[in-house]
Protein backbone atom coordinates (compact mmCIF):
# COMPACT_ATOMS: atom_id res chain seq x y z
CA UNK A 1 0.00 0.00 0.00
CA UNK A 2 2.72 2.40 1.01
CA UNK A 3 4.83 1.56 -2.03
CA UNK A 4 1.87 1.95 -4.37
CA UNK A 5 1.08 5.35 -2.93
CA UNK A 6 4.63 6.55 -3.28
CA UNK A 7 4.77 5.14 -6.81
CA UNK A 8 1.71 7.20 -7.68
CA UNK A 9 3.32 10.07 -5.83
CA UNK A 10 6.39 9.85 -8.04
CA UNK A 11 4.25 9.82 -11.19
CA UNK A 12 2.34 12.84 -9.92
CA UNK A 13 5.59 14.67 -9.17
CA UNK A 14 6.97 13.92 -12.64
CA UNK A 15 3.83 15.33 -14.24
CA UNK A 16 3.89 18.35 -11.97
CA UNK A 17 7.48 19.15 -12.85
CA UNK A 18 6.89 18.55 -16.54
CA UNK A 19 3.99 21.00 -16.43
CA UNK A 20 5.78 23.67 -14.41
CA UNK A 21 8.89 23.53 -16.59
CA UNK A 22 6.87 23.52 -19.83
CA UNK A 23 5.07 26.63 -18.61
CA UNK A 24 8.41 28.26 -17.80
CA UNK A 25 9.52 27.55 -21.39
CA UNK A 26 6.29 29.07 -22.75
CA UNK A 27 7.04 32.23 -20.76
CA UNK A 28 10.76 32.48 -21.39
CA UNK A 29 11.00 31.37 -25.02
CA UNK A 30 9.15 34.37 -26.56
CA UNK A 31 11.33 36.73 -24.50
CA UNK A 32 14.47 34.90 -25.56
CA UNK A 33 13.30 34.96 -29.19
CA UNK A 34 12.75 38.72 -28.92
CA UNK A 35 16.26 39.23 -27.54
CA UNK A 36 17.90 37.04 -30.18
CA UNK A 37 16.03 38.79 -32.99
CA UNK A 38 17.67 42.03 -31.93
CA UNK A 39 20.93 40.52 -33.18
CA UNK A 40 19.67 39.18 -36.51
CA UNK A 41 19.51 40.66 -40.00
CA UNK A 42 16.16 40.95 -41.74
CA UNK A 43 17.07 38.04 -44.04
CA UNK A 44 17.85 35.80 -41.07
CA UNK A 45 14.61 36.79 -39.37
CA UNK A 46 12.52 35.88 -42.39
CA UNK A 47 14.54 32.70 -43.00
CA UNK A 48 14.29 30.37 -40.03
CA UNK A 49 12.72 32.05 -36.98
CA UNK A 50 14.21 29.45 -34.64
CA UNK A 51 17.83 29.84 -35.79
CA UNK A 52 20.45 31.59 -33.70
CA UNK A 53 21.88 34.87 -35.03
CA UNK A 54 24.92 34.37 -37.25
CA UNK A 55 26.72 37.45 -36.08
CA UNK A 56 26.33 38.78 -32.54
CA UNK A 57 26.66 42.45 -33.40
CA UNK A 58 24.94 45.29 -31.60
CA UNK A 59 24.28 47.08 -34.91
CA UNK A 60 20.49 46.92 -34.54
CA UNK A 61 20.71 48.27 -31.01
CA UNK A 62 22.81 51.19 -32.21
CA UNK A 63 20.35 51.83 -35.05
CA UNK A 64 17.38 51.71 -32.70
CA UNK A 65 19.16 54.05 -30.31
CA UNK A 66 19.87 56.56 -33.07
CA UNK A 67 16.38 56.35 -34.55
CA UNK A 68 14.60 57.80 -31.57
CA UNK A 69 14.97 55.24 -28.80
CA UNK A 70 17.51 57.46 -27.01
CA UNK A 71 14.90 60.26 -26.98
CA UNK A 72 12.10 57.97 -25.81
CA UNK A 73 14.34 56.53 -23.11
CA UNK A 74 15.34 59.99 -21.88
CA UNK A 75 11.70 61.07 -21.69
CA UNK A 76 10.72 57.82 -19.95
CA UNK A 77 13.47 58.25 -17.37
CA UNK A 78 12.56 61.89 -16.72
CA UNK A 79 8.82 61.29 -16.44
CA UNK A 80 9.40 58.25 -14.25
CA UNK A 81 11.79 60.05 -11.89
CA UNK A 82 9.78 63.25 -11.49
CA UNK A 83 6.39 61.61 -11.15
CA UNK A 84 7.74 59.05 -8.68
CA UNK A 85 9.13 61.78 -6.43
CA UNK A 86 5.96 63.87 -6.74
CA UNK A 87 3.56 60.97 -6.18
CA UNK A 88 5.35 59.42 -3.24
CA UNK A 89 5.88 62.69 -1.36
CA UNK A 90 2.41 64.08 -1.96
CA UNK A 91 0.92 60.71 -0.95
CA UNK A 92 3.10 60.44 2.14
CA UNK A 93 2.04 63.97 3.17
CA UNK A 94 -1.58 63.07 2.71
CA UNK A 95 -1.18 59.78 4.57
CA UNK A 96 0.51 61.60 7.45
CA UNK A 97 -2.26 64.18 7.63
CA UNK A 98 -4.96 61.52 7.51
CA UNK A 99 -3.45 59.22 10.12
CA UNK A 100 -1.42 61.31 12.57
CA UNK A 101 -2.77 64.86 12.51
CA UNK A 102 -6.08 65.88 14.01
CA UNK A 103 -7.83 67.43 11.01
CA UNK A 104 -11.50 68.22 10.37
CA UNK A 105 -13.56 65.93 8.09
CA UNK A 106 -10.92 63.23 8.30
CA UNK A 107 -13.23 60.39 7.26
CA UNK A 108 -14.66 62.27 4.30
CA UNK A 109 -11.24 63.32 3.04
CA UNK A 110 -9.93 59.76 3.33
CA UNK A 111 -12.90 58.50 1.34
CA UNK A 112 -12.43 61.16 -1.33
CA UNK A 113 -8.72 60.48 -1.85
CA UNK A 114 -8.91 56.68 -1.70
CA UNK A 115 -12.15 56.71 -3.74
CA UNK A 116 -10.06 57.80 -6.71
CA UNK A 117 -8.89 54.17 -6.82
CA UNK A 118 -12.25 53.17 -8.24
CA UNK A 119 -12.14 55.45 -11.25
CA UNK A 120 -10.82 54.23 -14.59
CA UNK A 121 -8.54 56.63 -16.51
CA UNK A 122 -10.35 55.86 -19.76
CA UNK A 123 -13.52 57.43 -18.40
CA UNK A 124 -11.81 60.77 -17.83
CA UNK A 125 -10.06 60.86 -21.20
CA UNK A 126 -12.25 63.25 -23.21
CA UNK A 127 -12.56 65.96 -20.52
CA UNK A 128 -8.86 65.66 -19.70
CA UNK A 129 -7.89 66.37 -23.30
CA UNK A 130 -10.03 69.51 -23.25
CA UNK A 131 -8.62 70.52 -19.87
CA UNK A 132 -5.00 70.12 -20.94
CA UNK A 133 -5.62 71.93 -24.20
CA UNK A 134 -7.12 74.80 -22.24
CA UNK A 135 -4.10 74.87 -19.92
CA UNK A 136 -1.77 74.79 -22.93
CA UNK A 137 -0.14 71.64 -21.60
CA UNK A 138 -1.34 69.25 -24.27
CA UNK A 139 1.58 67.43 -25.88
CA UNK A 140 4.03 68.44 -23.17
CA UNK A 141 6.08 66.64 -20.56
CA UNK A 142 3.91 68.29 -17.89
CA UNK A 143 0.77 66.52 -19.06
CA UNK A 144 2.28 63.12 -18.34
CA UNK A 145 3.88 64.23 -15.07
CA UNK A 146 0.57 65.65 -13.77
CA UNK A 147 -1.58 62.73 -14.95
CA UNK A 148 0.73 60.00 -13.64
CA UNK A 149 0.93 61.76 -10.30
CA UNK A 150 -2.77 62.53 -9.92
CA UNK A 151 -3.96 59.08 -10.98
CA UNK A 152 -1.50 57.22 -8.76
CA UNK A 153 -2.01 59.30 -5.59
CA UNK A 154 -5.04 57.24 -4.42
CA UNK A 155 -3.21 53.90 -4.67
CA UNK A 156 0.05 55.22 -3.19
CA UNK A 157 -1.74 57.02 -0.34
CA UNK A 158 -3.72 53.84 0.32
CA UNK A 159 -0.51 51.82 0.81
CA UNK A 160 1.36 54.40 2.89
CA UNK A 161 -1.69 55.18 5.00
CA UNK A 162 -2.21 51.50 5.86
CA UNK A 163 1.40 51.39 7.04
CA UNK A 164 1.40 54.66 8.99
CA UNK A 165 -1.80 53.79 10.81
CA UNK A 166 0.01 50.87 12.46
CA UNK A 167 2.90 52.95 13.81
CA UNK A 168 2.57 53.37 17.60
CA UNK A 169 1.09 56.63 18.98
CA UNK A 170 4.04 57.00 21.37
CA UNK A 171 6.23 57.96 18.43
CA UNK A 172 4.34 61.23 17.96
CA UNK A 173 4.23 61.89 21.70
CA UNK A 174 7.97 61.38 21.99
CA UNK A 175 8.52 63.76 19.11
CA UNK A 176 6.31 66.37 20.75
CA UNK A 177 8.14 66.02 24.06
CA UNK A 178 11.38 66.74 22.24
CA UNK A 179 9.74 69.91 21.02
CA UNK A 180 9.69 68.80 17.41
CA UNK A 181 6.99 70.40 15.29
CA UNK A 182 4.82 68.40 12.90
CA UNK A 183 7.12 69.18 10.02
CA UNK A 184 10.23 67.88 11.80
CA UNK A 185 8.37 64.84 13.14
CA UNK A 186 7.26 63.94 9.63
CA UNK A 187 10.68 64.20 8.00
CA UNK A 188 12.88 63.00 10.84
CA UNK A 189 10.78 60.32 12.50
CA UNK A 190 7.70 59.11 10.64
CA UNK A 191 9.07 59.08 7.09
CA UNK A 192 12.22 57.07 7.99
CA UNK A 193 10.03 54.56 9.83
CA UNK A 194 8.01 54.04 6.65
CA UNK A 195 11.02 53.11 4.55
CA UNK A 196 9.82 49.58 3.63
CA UNK A 197 6.45 50.72 2.30
CA UNK A 198 8.01 53.75 0.62
CA UNK A 199 10.37 51.40 -1.22
CA UNK A 200 7.38 49.32 -2.36
CA UNK A 201 5.45 52.36 -3.57
CA UNK A 202 8.50 53.77 -5.39
CA UNK A 203 9.11 50.49 -7.23
CA UNK A 204 5.43 50.02 -8.14
CA UNK A 205 5.20 53.58 -9.38
CA UNK A 206 8.29 53.11 -11.55
CA UNK A 207 6.81 49.95 -13.08
CA UNK A 208 3.53 51.77 -13.73
CA UNK A 209 5.02 54.89 -15.29
CA UNK A 210 7.59 53.07 -17.40
CA UNK A 211 4.91 50.89 -18.98
CA UNK A 212 1.93 53.28 -19.17
CA UNK A 213 0.43 53.61 -22.64
CA UNK A 214 -3.08 55.13 -22.64
CA UNK A 215 -2.18 58.64 -21.41
CA UNK A 216 1.19 58.61 -23.17
CA UNK A 217 -0.47 57.80 -26.47
CA UNK A 218 -3.28 60.36 -26.21
CA UNK A 219 -1.39 63.26 -24.65
CA UNK A 220 1.89 63.21 -26.56
CA UNK A 221 2.95 63.11 -30.17
CA UNK A 222 6.32 63.90 -31.72
CA UNK A 223 9.49 62.23 -30.53
CA UNK A 224 10.54 64.97 -28.10
CA UNK A 225 7.87 64.12 -25.54
CA UNK A 226 7.06 60.47 -26.26
CA UNK A 227 7.87 57.76 -23.74
CA UNK A 228 9.10 54.29 -24.71
CA UNK A 229 5.75 52.44 -24.95
CA UNK A 230 4.47 54.95 -27.50
CA UNK A 231 7.87 55.49 -29.08
CA UNK A 232 8.14 51.79 -29.87
CA UNK A 233 4.94 51.88 -31.89
CA UNK A 234 6.31 54.89 -33.82
CA UNK A 235 9.54 52.99 -34.41
CA UNK A 236 7.45 50.12 -35.72
CA UNK A 237 5.41 52.23 -38.14
CA UNK A 238 8.35 54.32 -39.32
CA UNK A 239 10.82 51.52 -39.90
CA UNK A 240 8.26 48.80 -40.40
CA UNK A 241 10.36 46.65 -42.71
CA UNK A 242 13.45 46.60 -40.53
CA UNK A 243 12.05 44.38 -37.82
CA UNK A 244 15.33 43.53 -36.03
CA UNK A 245 15.71 47.22 -35.14
CA UNK A 246 12.23 47.15 -33.60
CA UNK A 247 13.18 44.05 -31.60
CA UNK A 248 16.29 45.81 -30.34
CA UNK A 249 14.12 48.73 -29.23
CA UNK A 250 11.75 46.36 -27.43
CA UNK A 251 14.66 44.82 -25.53
CA UNK A 252 15.92 48.25 -24.52
CA UNK A 253 12.43 49.09 -23.20
CA UNK A 254 11.95 45.79 -21.35
CA UNK A 255 15.36 45.26 -19.80
CA UNK A 256 15.32 48.00 -17.11
CA UNK A 257 12.00 46.90 -15.60
CA UNK A 258 12.88 43.20 -15.67
CA UNK A 259 16.11 44.00 -13.82
CA UNK A 260 14.21 46.24 -11.41
CA UNK A 261 11.76 43.43 -10.69
CA UNK A 262 14.53 40.95 -9.87
CA UNK A 263 16.36 43.45 -7.66
CA UNK A 264 13.31 44.69 -5.78
CA UNK A 265 11.14 41.57 -5.94
CA UNK A 266 10.53 41.40 -2.19
CA UNK A 267 9.21 44.98 -2.00
CA UNK A 268 7.22 44.72 -5.21
CA UNK A 269 5.45 41.57 -4.06
CA UNK A 270 4.72 43.11 -0.66
CA UNK A 271 3.32 46.26 -2.26
CA UNK A 272 1.16 44.32 -4.70
CA UNK A 273 -0.17 42.02 -1.99
CA UNK A 274 -1.00 44.89 0.40
CA UNK A 275 -2.39 46.92 -2.45
CA UNK A 276 -4.97 44.34 -3.37
CA UNK A 277 -6.20 43.17 -0.04
CA UNK A 278 -5.11 45.14 3.00
CA UNK B 1 -10.68 79.37 18.57
CA UNK B 2 -6.97 78.76 18.34
CA UNK B 3 -7.60 75.04 18.45
CA UNK B 4 -9.94 75.27 15.47
CA UNK B 5 -7.38 77.29 13.57
CA UNK B 6 -4.73 74.70 14.38
CA UNK B 7 -6.95 71.88 13.17
CA UNK B 8 -7.75 73.72 9.97
CA UNK B 9 -4.06 74.40 9.34
CA UNK B 10 -3.50 70.66 9.57
CA UNK B 11 -5.41 70.37 6.30
CA UNK B 12 -2.29 71.63 4.53
CA UNK B 13 -0.99 68.06 4.66
CA UNK B 14 -3.87 66.79 2.55
CA UNK B 15 -4.45 69.72 0.22
CA UNK B 16 -1.91 68.84 -2.53
CA UNK B 17 -3.31 65.32 -2.90
CA UNK B 18 -6.87 66.58 -2.69
CA UNK B 19 -6.39 69.24 -5.36
CA UNK B 20 -4.66 66.90 -7.83
CA UNK B 21 -7.20 64.11 -7.38
CA UNK B 22 -10.11 66.56 -7.40
CA UNK B 23 -9.10 68.44 -10.54
CA UNK B 24 -7.70 65.59 -12.63
CA UNK B 25 -9.63 62.53 -11.47
CA UNK B 26 -13.06 63.64 -10.17
CA UNK B 27 -13.77 66.78 -12.17
CA UNK B 28 -13.31 65.07 -15.58
CA UNK B 29 -15.76 62.42 -14.47
CA UNK B 30 -18.49 64.98 -13.89
CA UNK B 31 -17.63 66.87 -17.08
CA UNK B 32 -17.80 63.64 -19.02
CA UNK B 33 -21.50 63.34 -18.21
CA UNK B 34 -22.07 66.83 -19.54
CA UNK B 35 -20.00 66.23 -22.69
CA UNK B 36 -21.96 63.09 -23.45
CA UNK B 37 -25.00 65.28 -24.14
CA UNK B 38 -23.18 67.32 -26.78
CA UNK B 39 -22.44 67.02 -30.45
CA UNK B 40 -18.93 68.31 -30.26
CA UNK B 41 -16.18 68.89 -32.79
CA UNK B 42 -13.00 69.44 -30.80
CA UNK B 43 -11.05 70.94 -33.70
CA UNK B 44 -13.55 73.56 -34.81
CA UNK B 45 -14.78 73.91 -31.24
CA UNK B 46 -18.45 73.78 -32.24
CA UNK B 47 -20.73 72.38 -29.56
CA UNK B 48 -24.41 71.66 -29.75
CA UNK B 49 -26.67 70.25 -27.04
CA UNK B 50 -28.31 67.04 -28.27
CA UNK B 51 -29.71 65.57 -25.07
CA UNK B 52 -29.53 61.81 -24.93
CA UNK B 53 -28.94 61.42 -28.68
CA UNK B 54 -25.47 59.96 -28.19
CA UNK B 55 -26.91 57.27 -25.95
CA UNK B 56 -29.67 56.35 -28.41
CA UNK B 57 -27.04 56.12 -31.14
CA UNK B 58 -25.01 53.91 -28.86
CA UNK B 59 -27.85 51.45 -28.47
CA UNK B 60 -28.18 51.21 -32.26
CA UNK B 61 -24.44 50.86 -32.86
CA UNK B 62 -23.51 47.24 -33.63
CA UNK B 63 -19.80 47.95 -33.00
CA UNK B 64 -20.60 49.20 -29.51
CA UNK B 65 -22.33 45.91 -28.73
CA UNK B 66 -19.58 43.79 -30.28
CA UNK B 67 -17.01 45.82 -28.30
CA UNK B 68 -18.92 45.15 -25.12
CA UNK B 69 -19.08 41.49 -26.08
CA UNK B 70 -15.31 41.41 -26.64
CA UNK B 71 -14.75 42.94 -23.20
CA UNK B 72 -17.06 40.32 -21.69
CA UNK B 73 -15.20 37.52 -23.49
CA UNK B 74 -11.95 39.00 -22.23
CA UNK B 75 -13.33 38.98 -18.70
CA UNK B 76 -14.56 35.38 -18.82
CA UNK B 77 -11.33 33.96 -20.27
CA UNK B 78 -9.19 36.02 -17.89
CA UNK B 79 -11.17 34.86 -14.87
CA UNK B 80 -10.75 31.25 -15.92
CA UNK B 81 -6.98 31.52 -16.48
CA UNK B 82 -5.87 34.34 -14.21
CA UNK B 83 -8.07 33.53 -11.23
CA UNK B 84 -8.86 29.81 -11.17
CA UNK B 85 -5.86 28.74 -13.25
CA UNK B 86 -3.52 30.94 -11.27
CA UNK B 87 -4.83 29.62 -7.95
CA UNK B 88 -4.25 26.06 -9.08
CA UNK B 89 -0.80 26.95 -10.36
CA UNK B 90 0.15 28.74 -7.14
CA UNK B 91 -0.88 25.66 -5.14
CA UNK B 92 1.14 23.46 -7.49
CA UNK B 93 4.22 25.63 -7.00
CA UNK B 94 3.76 25.42 -3.22
CA UNK B 95 3.93 21.65 -3.69
CA UNK B 96 7.52 21.97 -4.91
CA UNK B 97 9.77 21.00 -2.01
CA UNK B 98 12.67 23.33 -2.71
CA UNK B 99 12.06 26.93 -1.61
CA UNK B 100 14.59 28.14 -4.14
CA UNK B 101 12.72 26.52 -7.03
CA UNK B 102 9.44 27.92 -5.73
CA UNK B 103 10.89 31.42 -5.79
CA UNK B 104 12.50 30.92 -9.20
CA UNK B 105 9.30 29.65 -10.83
CA UNK B 106 7.18 32.44 -9.39
CA UNK B 107 9.70 35.04 -10.58
CA UNK B 108 9.95 33.56 -14.08
CA UNK B 109 6.18 33.46 -14.49
CA UNK B 110 5.99 37.09 -13.39
CA UNK B 111 8.46 38.52 -15.95
CA UNK B 112 5.80 39.16 -18.66
CA UNK B 113 3.83 41.26 -16.15
CA UNK B 114 6.86 43.45 -15.49
CA UNK B 115 7.34 44.41 -19.14
CA UNK B 116 4.96 46.81 -20.82
CA UNK B 117 1.88 45.64 -22.69
CA UNK B 118 3.29 47.48 -25.68
CA UNK B 119 6.38 45.26 -25.73
CA UNK B 120 4.33 42.12 -25.05
CA UNK B 121 1.78 43.10 -27.71
CA UNK B 122 4.42 43.84 -30.36
CA UNK B 123 6.21 40.61 -29.47
CA UNK B 124 3.06 38.57 -30.05
CA UNK B 125 2.25 40.55 -33.17
CA UNK B 126 5.46 39.04 -34.55
CA UNK B 127 4.80 35.59 -33.06
CA UNK B 128 1.42 35.52 -34.81
CA UNK B 129 2.84 37.04 -38.02
CA UNK B 130 1.94 34.65 -40.88
CA UNK B 131 5.36 34.61 -42.62
CA UNK B 132 8.11 35.10 -40.08
CA UNK B 133 6.13 34.17 -36.95
CA UNK B 134 7.35 31.12 -35.06
CA UNK B 135 3.78 29.97 -34.35
CA UNK B 136 3.02 29.08 -37.97
CA UNK B 137 6.55 27.73 -38.45
CA UNK B 138 6.14 25.45 -35.44
CA UNK B 139 2.73 24.23 -36.65
CA UNK B 140 4.19 23.36 -40.04
CA UNK B 141 7.17 21.65 -38.42
CA UNK B 142 4.96 19.26 -36.46
CA UNK B 143 2.74 18.49 -39.46
CA UNK B 144 -0.14 20.76 -38.50
CA UNK B 145 0.56 23.10 -41.41
CA UNK B 146 -3.13 23.38 -42.29
CA UNK B 147 -3.67 25.20 -38.98
CA UNK B 148 -1.16 27.90 -39.92
CA UNK B 149 -3.04 31.13 -40.59
CA UNK B 150 -3.02 34.92 -40.35
CA UNK B 151 -3.96 34.92 -36.67
CA UNK B 152 -4.46 38.66 -36.27
CA UNK B 153 -5.54 39.27 -39.85
CA UNK B 154 -8.88 37.47 -39.91
CA UNK B 155 -12.03 38.16 -37.92
CA UNK B 156 -12.46 34.60 -36.70
CA UNK B 157 -9.16 34.39 -34.80
CA UNK B 158 -8.01 37.97 -34.10
CA UNK B 159 -9.80 38.53 -30.78
CA UNK B 160 -8.92 35.11 -29.38
CA UNK B 161 -5.28 35.65 -30.33
CA UNK B 162 -5.14 38.95 -28.45
CA UNK B 163 -6.84 37.40 -25.42
CA UNK B 164 -4.36 34.51 -25.49
CA UNK B 165 -1.47 36.97 -25.42
CA UNK B 166 -3.06 38.72 -22.49
CA UNK B 167 -3.21 35.46 -20.52
CA UNK B 168 0.48 34.88 -21.22
CA UNK B 169 1.20 38.38 -19.99
CA UNK B 170 -0.96 38.35 -16.86
CA UNK B 171 -1.12 34.90 -15.28
CA UNK B 172 2.19 35.30 -13.42
CA UNK B 173 0.91 38.37 -11.60
CA UNK B 174 -2.11 36.65 -10.08
CA UNK B 175 -0.12 33.47 -9.42
CA UNK B 176 2.32 35.51 -7.37
CA UNK B 177 -0.46 37.06 -5.31
CA UNK B 178 -2.14 33.71 -4.72
CA UNK B 179 1.22 32.33 -3.60
CA UNK B 180 1.43 35.10 -0.98
CA UNK B 181 -2.10 34.24 0.21
CA UNK B 182 -1.31 30.53 0.42
CA UNK B 183 1.87 31.19 2.38
CA UNK B 184 -0.18 33.07 4.96
CA UNK B 185 -2.07 29.87 5.76
CA UNK B 186 -0.49 28.36 8.91
CA UNK B 187 1.49 25.25 7.89
CA UNK B 188 0.11 23.37 10.94
CA UNK B 189 -3.26 23.15 9.20
CA UNK B 190 -1.69 21.34 6.24
CA UNK B 191 0.39 19.19 8.60
CA UNK B 192 -2.65 18.11 10.60
CA UNK B 193 -4.57 17.27 7.41
CA UNK B 194 -1.67 15.21 6.08
CA UNK B 195 -1.54 13.23 9.33
CA UNK B 196 -5.29 12.60 9.01
CA UNK B 197 -4.55 11.06 5.64
CA UNK B 198 -5.96 13.86 3.48
CA UNK B 199 -4.23 13.74 0.07
CA UNK B 200 -2.84 16.64 -1.90
CA UNK B 201 -6.05 17.08 -3.90
CA UNK B 202 -8.14 16.99 -0.74
CA UNK B 203 -5.88 19.52 0.95
CA UNK B 204 -6.26 21.86 -2.05
CA UNK B 205 -10.06 21.76 -2.04
CA UNK B 206 -10.62 21.57 1.72
CA UNK B 207 -7.90 23.92 2.98
CA UNK B 208 -6.37 26.09 0.26
CA UNK B 209 -9.52 27.01 -1.65
CA UNK B 210 -11.63 28.03 1.37
CA UNK B 211 -8.78 29.86 3.11
CA UNK B 212 -7.78 32.00 0.13
CA UNK B 213 -11.43 32.68 -0.72
CA UNK B 214 -11.07 36.38 -0.05
CA UNK B 215 -8.03 36.70 -2.34
CA UNK B 216 -9.98 34.80 -4.99
CA UNK B 217 -12.80 37.31 -4.70
CA UNK B 218 -10.46 40.28 -4.93
CA UNK B 219 -8.53 38.81 -7.86
CA UNK B 220 -11.79 38.13 -9.71
CA UNK B 221 -12.81 41.75 -9.21
CA UNK B 222 -9.46 43.19 -10.25
CA UNK B 223 -9.40 40.94 -13.32
CA UNK B 224 -12.96 41.88 -14.23
CA UNK B 225 -12.23 45.57 -13.89
CA UNK B 226 -9.07 45.20 -15.98
CA UNK B 227 -10.91 43.30 -18.69
CA UNK B 228 -13.27 46.23 -19.26
CA UNK B 229 -10.41 48.71 -19.42
CA UNK B 230 -8.40 46.83 -22.06
CA UNK B 231 -6.77 49.22 -24.51
CA UNK B 232 -3.01 48.94 -24.93
CA UNK B 233 -2.67 45.44 -26.36
CA UNK B 234 -5.54 45.89 -28.83
CA UNK B 235 -4.14 49.21 -30.08
CA UNK B 236 -0.70 47.71 -30.58
CA UNK B 237 -1.76 44.40 -32.15
CA UNK B 238 -4.77 45.21 -34.35
CA UNK B 239 -6.00 48.75 -33.51
CA UNK B 240 -9.49 47.25 -33.47
CA UNK B 241 -9.39 45.60 -36.89
CA UNK B 242 -9.90 43.65 -39.04
CA UNK B 243 -13.31 45.14 -39.79
CA UNK B 244 -13.78 46.29 -36.16
CA UNK B 245 -13.80 42.68 -34.98
CA UNK B 246 -11.36 43.35 -32.11
CA UNK B 247 -12.81 46.66 -30.95
CA UNK B 248 -13.27 46.91 -27.19
CA UNK B 249 -14.95 49.78 -25.35
CA UNK B 250 -11.63 51.59 -24.83
CA UNK B 251 -10.53 51.43 -28.47
CA UNK B 252 -14.01 52.24 -29.78
CA UNK B 253 -14.08 55.28 -27.50
CA UNK B 254 -10.69 56.31 -28.86
CA UNK B 255 -11.72 55.80 -32.47
CA UNK B 256 -15.06 57.57 -32.08
CA UNK B 257 -13.52 60.60 -30.41
CA UNK B 258 -9.98 61.00 -31.58
CA UNK B 259 -10.20 59.56 -35.08
CA UNK B 260 -13.77 60.32 -36.14
CA UNK B 261 -13.88 63.55 -34.14
CA UNK B 262 -17.12 62.69 -32.40
CA UNK B 263 -16.25 63.50 -28.80
CA UNK B 264 -19.79 63.57 -27.47
CA UNK B 265 -20.23 60.00 -28.62
CA UNK B 266 -16.89 59.03 -27.08
CA UNK B 267 -18.04 60.57 -23.81
CA UNK B 268 -21.21 58.45 -23.94
CA UNK B 269 -19.08 55.30 -24.29
CA UNK B 270 -16.99 56.54 -21.35
CA UNK B 271 -20.17 56.82 -19.26
CA UNK B 272 -20.98 53.17 -19.95
CA UNK B 273 -17.43 52.25 -18.98
CA UNK B 274 -17.81 54.32 -15.82
CA UNK B 275 -20.99 52.54 -14.77
CA UNK B 276 -19.38 49.12 -15.33
CA UNK B 277 -16.14 49.88 -13.47
CA UNK B 278 -18.02 51.57 -10.63
CA UNK B 279 -20.26 48.54 -10.19
CA UNK B 280 -17.18 46.32 -10.04
CA UNK B 281 -15.52 48.66 -7.52
CA UNK B 282 -18.58 48.64 -5.29
CA UNK B 283 -18.41 44.83 -5.35
CA UNK B 284 -14.79 45.06 -4.25
CA UNK B 285 -15.73 47.35 -1.37
CA UNK B 286 -18.40 44.89 -0.36
CA UNK B 287 -15.90 41.99 -0.30
CA UNK B 288 -13.40 43.88 1.89
CA UNK B 289 -16.13 45.21 4.21
CA UNK B 290 -17.51 41.72 4.74
CA UNK B 291 -14.07 40.49 5.75
CA UNK B 292 -13.77 43.20 8.40
CA UNK B 293 -17.06 42.13 9.92
CA UNK B 294 -16.04 38.47 9.93
CA UNK B 295 -12.78 39.17 11.70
Amino acid sequence: MVTRLSFLGVIARVFMWAFLLALAVVVVYPLLWMTLNGFKTNAELFGDPFALPLDWSFGNYVKAWNRGVSDYLTTSVLVTLTSTVATVFISAWAAYGLTRVDIPLNKTLTAVILGGLMLAPTVALVPLVKLFQAMGLYNTFWALLILYTAFRIPFTTFLIRAYMIDLPREVDEAAEMDGAGRWTAFWRIILPMCKPILTSTVLLHILFTWNEYLFAMIFTSGSGVQTLPVGLTSLMSKHGTEYPVVFAGMVIAALPVVLLFFLGQRYIVKGLADGIGK
Amino acid sequence: MRATLRRTLGLAWVVPALVLVGVFVYLPLVQNLQFSTLKWDIYSGSQEYVGLDNYTKLVDDPVFWSSLGNNALYAVVSIVFQVFGALLLAALIEGVRSQRWQRALRAIYFIPSAISLTVAGLLFYFIYEPNLGPLNHALRAVGLGELAQAWLGQESTAMSSIIAMSQWQGFGYSTLLFAVAIQRIPSEIYGAAAIDGVGAVGRFFRITVPLVREMTGLMAIVTLSGAFQVFNEVMVMTAGGPNNSTQVLGTWLYRSGFVRNNFGYAAAIATVLFVITLAVAVAQLWVTRRRRVEW
